[in-house]
């Protein structure tokens, strides 16, 4: 019973609770109808993917800088991604005056 | 005269240790178990909230819960990097955009119809399920983790030795996202 105190210690929490922040993203990204809903959703699945790096690095790999260093550069790829998307919305609602994902539709041509 | 120790083992001995932990396991489990809650909430926030606003403060407190299962990843680095970009530059980067781009009337989400949203929670949910099911499922094996050999001065070596290349590359992947953002920002401002 009192095993669950034991969970910190094995690979398979972490890979179940990375899978689980993956499909919150996932969930997130089919149901928001607005791009910074959408971003948000995404940085969850990203930060799900970096769990998973972190935990395979720490119980399985021989050379445990590996999973640290990948995770330091999906940080950065975050923050180049987070700052690019939203100048995109902020240009999208000095257009539209929205930041509903449906708005720019006109551009499908 | 004898010095004074605080007795934790005696604390945590009135307050019912579990059998066969010390009181510090106990302590480092329940404070692990701390964290993934706090990461699971933060996600619930994070997809469910219906003001953007109360969005973006769940994912700030699900980045503090994943912060915390990388320092029982051994890679206390790591963790306060996240704390460091995440909360720090992205949540308020995002923060400032939700600030800029909605007005009062807007920040209701609008309802989805009940048979999208079922759709779209049966099928994250699938998607989750076939995950846990392979990260349960398989026999990993692989070399156990030498206990000092992640240090932060080898990261910091392998960072500018191994793998020099991608820090550079990186480097050039954020210097042309912040040119591109300021120029795409600007670009409609004279109106």
């Amino acid at each position: 019973m009192f095993q669950i105190l034991n969970l910190g210690g094995s690979l398979e929490t972490y890979l179940v609770l990375g899978a689980v922040l993956f499909g919150f993203g996932l969930f997130g990204m089919a149901l928001r109808k607005t791009f910074i809903g959408m971003l948000i959703a995404s940085e969850l699945i990203l930060s799900g993917a970096s769990v998973n790096f972190m935990a395979f690095n720490h119980f399985l790999a021989p050379d445990p800088t590996v999973g640290q260093i990948i995770t330091l550069f999906i940080m950065a790829i975050a923050a180049a991604e987070a700052a690019i998307a939203l100048s995109i919305i902020i240009a999208i609602y000095r257009n539209y005056r929205s930041i509903d994902a449906d708005t720019p539709a006109e551009l499908n041509g | 005269m004898t010095t004074q120790t605080f007795p934790v083992e005696a604390l945590a001995g009135l307050l019912l240790t579990p059998p066969g932990f010390t009181a510090s396991q106990a302590l480092t489990g329940l404070l692990f178990l701390g964290f993934v809650a706090i990461t699971l909430a933060g996600a619930v926030v994070a997809t469910g909230a219906r003001m953007l606003v109360r969005s973006v403060a769940g994912l700030a407190l699900c980045f503090l819960g994943v912060a915390g299962l990388y320092y029982y990843l051994a890679s206390p680095f790591v963790a306060l990097m996240q704390i460091l970009i995440y909360i720090g530059a992205v949540c308020v980067t995002i923060i400032f955009a939700v600030m800029l781009a909605e007005t009062a009337g807007q920040e209701r989400e609008v309802k989805r119809k009940p048979v999208m949203t079922f759709l779209g929670v049966a099928g994250s949910a699938a998607m989750t399920a076939a995950l846990a099911w392979v990260a349960l499922g398989t026999k990993w094996s692989g070399a156990p983790a030498a206990p000092e050999a992640g240090s932060l001065e080898k990261v910091g070596q392998s960072l500018l030795t191994t793998y020099s290349m991608s820090f550079e590359l990186i480097s050039v992947v954020l210097l042309v996202a912040i040119v591109g953002s300021l120029v795409l920002a600007r670009a409609g401002r004279d109106k």
